[in-house]
């Protein structure tokens, strides 16, 4: 059959992109293979030259793929899946991106495209580490293009092609509506099913990429580490790839954190961190590479920890490979917020990472004994000997945590059971992971004042004994007068936060004076020490806004309440009746109004007036409610916060009158002519007028929108007179009909239709106590979040500052390299 | 022996320390039959809002109290109680695991997963429904 308006171009030409960037990174890779291989240096810049130029085409193809598929999104193309799954018509323009992170093939896509520019890099500064560092790169490109290629072999299939359209889905098949030619002028196939709304927020638009580009930049060092390994030259790749691994420690590490500062303003779980699976899956690799970073800075620095980088090195990628499996194969099912469906691709997921870390851990394993390692042991008064602790710690605490989040997925799955994580999911991990904070949050502050190799004791003592007092007196200060008194979990957490929160202090006042003490301020060179610093202010604030989080809307049970348990379990919702003043604890709040924004009124947001009781400040704030996308019934809130410097008013709506089901009361139907009269048992009303788009009601009415709105009058038994105006809009086929509600009378009408023939309208009438329009206000203070983002900031900051040093550092050193090199061809 | 493997098998000692007593930890998955044979127990009950039994919900009389009926795969119900708001994607969830304990025949139910169908992924059964609902 040939179907008319469809755009079959754009996709043809995505799908042969795909495939020719599949075979463009086999041959990059093969060619790569043969130069690394080769043993006449002509022949090995021969094969270079080919594997540069596959390599070129697989860029572009990979960065033409990416534009098509944005084209064929924001030109709103909905015969494509891509496009009616993932947009509409009404989304906003900035969210187009996110349209194309939100499906796997999208992502997968980002990850790619990181790789090329790596790859390009690295082409141009790589030198004779090129070739095998590039094999590795190539290979994975290779891969990841058979994630998106969608190509059938036999019944199988591999890969999930981006291009399918709407018709080609295994699901749409022998659907009726593909037996019309013209199926797009229907109207299901002009508008796509939109965005997630949760997807609907700026983090998402820049967030994935970020995180994806720290995703992609750990294959980096890890292509190195096989290089090293492969070539037998275990030491010549450690300071080139210092840089490399600075970055993807860096900006894996700003990925996470924008993550969790999308799920502080857009979640409502109510924090930033929910050890979710997914939130994990990004966490581990994280913490591995930075255990590698350090053990790499050990080893150049003292010719100790080189086996111990090349197995971080090696994990770390393996383990954005899991985290890819984890949370992409459907096998996390029960565990985590995010829906994940099972699909067809988990046998490639599993091969990914088996044609990794097979080859990888058999390369390390048979060489092992090859890498150099000095046998003589580190003084325990030395850098390298606590940064090595140091590192160890944060991996042992990676694999805890991998443990935690994969244990029961892949135990049910193989054993058949039926296990889930421990009562308090949340707990579990922070009772150990508050320990792995006071162990790292002391090391790096001691590990600074150490030297490496070895020093005099007292050296360090006089060093180091100045900052450690400071860190005592102002942690003290803190666990006695910062209230933070976290009884939930009893004493004994109690006492590891208080400890914590030294150890996070004693990181951040160490690192500080370290600055000016041990580099008399050159900045340029303090790096690391900025990096610690914004560490530990993390910690500090991470501990803070968590064991200090109060609830402040709590329900003192004023309204209502059936059952006495209910005094035991948090109560944590507020109703808030419109217009009425509520007691909320410090504050007063006040439920003003609503209003619905979006392009179709998709937004609501609640104005709700704060006022502190105390100081008379009075503030206003809008969380609001998105409407479900893709068909789906329901709301999901967005939450508004107040910030101040020193902590967050953190608040969201968790229910109101809009979307009350228990609201059993049904619209009564009237057909009425003109004048008609209808009673209701506070009195009755007259329908005055209809008309079509009429000036001055309260509705906004688009250029393209017909609205027709009924004008009724309504007496009541107490000779109130009240007017409403139920209406029916149309915009193009889509009609809605939009409700009008007389709060004081109890009463909603609708106007839900026009009788051509009979000259008849028909008007709802629904009479329901509860009416009465509310909402109920989750409010949460959250003291000191600001150091947990002022921390990250510095952080990142303090590896960007960092990667630049050893930026430069590297350059000159294969600057004197190639000096040398020619000095000795001079004599 | 080195001063880094002592450390070395401190830490894994301790890792594995902590592990195991994680895994003591666990609880598990039932349905509303299993369920009651383990009154006082924490456990995920994995079910579903049975549509054609009342939804008990006034959040103008008291936010947190949401009353409703689930229903797992078996057919088997129970009546469960949950001491919060009612989330806002309550009614489009398709599946609910409820973590709880049974107690006196009804569920008290501590918090509660939903999974909606097109949350983070797309579920393709959605997709089909959306288009031939209208059909």
């Amino acid at each position: 059959m040939h179907f008319t308006g469809e755009h079959l171009f754009p996709g043809q030409l995505g799908h042969f992109l795909v495939v020719l960037s599949f075979v463009a990174s086999l041959v990059a890779t093969i060619a790569y293979f043969r130069s690394t291989v080769a043993k006449i240096p002509a022949q090995a810049s021969g094969w270079k030259q080919l594997a540069r130029y596959a390599f070129f085409a697989e860029s572009v193809s990979v960065f033409t793929v990416f534009i098509t598929i944005f084209y064929i999104i924001s030109t709103h193309k909905f015969e494509y899946a891509y496009a009616w799954n993932h947009s509409s018509m009404a989304l906003s323009p900035k969210f187009l991106f996110a349209c194309i992170w939100e499906a796997q093939e999208g992502s997968f896509l980002l990850w790619t495209i990181w790789h090329c520019v790596l790859g390009l890099v690295l082409i141009f500064r790589a030198g004779k580490w090129e070739a095998p560092v590039m094999t590795v790169v190539s290979f994975a490109q290779v891969c990841l293009a058979t994630m998106i290629i969608g190509l059938y072999f036999g019944s199988t299939r591999v890969g999930i092609n981006p291009f399918m359209l709407v018709r080609q889905l295994d699901v749409m098949q022998n659907a009726p509506i593909f037996n019309s030619p013209d199926y797009l002028s229907i109207p299901q196939m002009r508008d796509g099913q939109g965005l997630n709304q949760l997807l609907q927020n700026y983090w998402m638009v820049i967030h994935p990429p970020i995180l994806f580009l720290g995703f992609a930049s750990t294959i980096v060092p890890f292509a190195y580490a096989i290089a090293g390994l492969w070539k037998r030259d275990y030491t010549g790749w450690t300071k080139v790839a210092l840089p490399w691994t600075v970055f993807s420690a860096g900006i894996l590490g700003l990925g996470i954190m924008m993550g969790a500062a999308w799920a502080y303003e857009s979640l409502t779980f109510g924090g930033f961190w929910a050890w979710d699976p997914v939130e994990n899956a990004s966490l581990v690799p994280w913490l591995v590479m930075v255990a590698g970073l350090h053990t790499l800075v050990v080893y150049n620095a003292t010719g100790h920890s080189l086996r111990a980088t090349f197995f971080f090195f090696i994990m770390a990628f393996f383990l954005v490979l899991f985290s890819t499996f984890l949370t992409r194969s459907g096998i996390l099912g029960e565990s985590s917020v995010h829906a994940f469906v099972e699909n067809d691709m988990n046998f490639q997921l599993i091969s990914l990472m088996a044609v990794f870390l097979v080859p990888a851990m058999l390369l390390f394993g048979t060489r092992y004994a090859a890498i150099p390692h000095i046998i003589r042991e580190e003084s325990s008064y030395s850098r390298e000997f606590w940064m090595f602790i140091g590192a160890l710690v944060l991996f042992l605490a990676a694999m805890v945590i991998s443990w935690q989040t994969a244990f029961t997925p892949i135990y049910n799955k193989i054993a058949g059971k039926s296990t889930a994580a421990p009562e308090d999911p949340e707990f579990a991990y922070n009772k150990i992971q508050v320990f792995v904070a006071v162990v790292l949050g002391i090391l790096t502050a001691v590990g600074q004042y150490l030297r490496y190799k070895d020093m005099p004791r007292g050296v360090f003592i006089r060093k180091a004994g100045w900052p450690l007092l400071a860190a005592i007196i102002l942690s003290l200060l803190i666990s006695l007068f910062g209230g933070i008194n976290f009884q939930k979990h009893g004493p004994g957490f109690l006492g590891a936060i208080h400890l914590a929160v030294f150890a996070a202090v004693y990181a951040m006042v160490a690192n500080a004076a370290y600055m000016w003490v041990g580099l008399n301020g050159k900045l340029k060179s303090a790096g690391g020490s900025i990096a610690h610093l914004g560490f530990g202010m993390m910690l500090l604030g991470i501990l803070i806004s968590s064991a200090k989080k109060d609830v402040l809307s709590k329900n003192n049970g004023i309204l209502l309440n059936f059952d006495p348990k209910s005094k035991q379990d948090p109560t944590e919702n507020l109703t808030l009746i419109k217009g009425l003043r509520t007691d909320m604890g410090r504050y007063w709040a006040t439920y003003e109004n609503k209003d619905s924004t979006g392009q179709h009124g998709n937004i609501t947001y609640f104005k709700i007036d704060f006022q502190d009781k105390k100081s008379g400040e009075q503030f206003t704030l809008y969380p609001n409610f998105i409407k479900a996308t893709k068909g789906q019934e329901g709301v999901s809130g967005n939450p508004d916060s107040r910030h101040y410097w020193d902590k967050d008013i953190f608040t969201y709506i968790s229910a109101t009158s809009l979307d009350d089901e228990s609201d059993t009361v049904r619209f009564k139907k009237y057909n009425v002519k003109l004048k008609d009269t209808i009673f209701y048992s506070g009195g009755y009303m007259i329908l005055n007028n209809v008309s079509i788009n009429p000036a001055g009601t309260k509705y906004k009415v688009g250029p393209n929108d017909t609205l027709i709105v009924a004008d009724l009058a309504v007496l009541s038994s107490d000779s109130m007179k009240y007017r409403a105006t139920p209406a029916i809009s149309w915009k193009g086929a889509d009609s809605r009909f939009l409700f009008d509600t007389l709060f004081a009378q109890n009463l909603a009408l609708g106007f839900t239709g026009v009788n051509k023939d009979a000259h008849t309208f028909e008007i709802q009438v629904k009479e329901s106590g509860k009416m009465v329009p509310y909402v109920a206000l989750k409010a949460y203070e959250f003291p000191h979040i600001n150091l947990l983002w002022l921390g990250t900031l510095i952080m990142v900051a303090g590896f960007g500052v960092s990667l630049r040093r050893r930026y430069v550092l590297s350059r000159s050193l294969t600057v004197s390299r190639r000096r040398q090199g020619a000095d000795a061809g001079r004599s | 022996m080195k001063k880094t493997h002592i450390v070395l098998l401190i830490f894994i000692a301790a890792a594995i320390a902590v592990l195991v007593s994680f895994t003591g930890n666990l609880t598990t998955y039932e349905t509303v039959a299993s369920a009651r044979q383990k009154p006082g127990t924490f456990v995920r009950l994995i079910a579903k809002v049975d549509k054609s039994q009342a939804v008990e919900y006034d959040a103008a009389k008291d936010p947190n109290y949401l009353v409703f009926t689930a229903i797992d795969t078996l057919g088997n119900t129970t009546r469960v109680v949950f001491r919060n708001s009612k989330p806002p994607d309550f009614e489009k969830s398709e599946k609910l695991v409820l973590n709880g304990r049974m107690e006196n025949g009804r569920f008290e139910c501590k918090d509660m997963l939903m999974k909606c169908p097109s949350k983070y992924k797309d579920d393709p059964n959605v997709i089909k429904k959306n288009l031939t609902v209208i059909n």
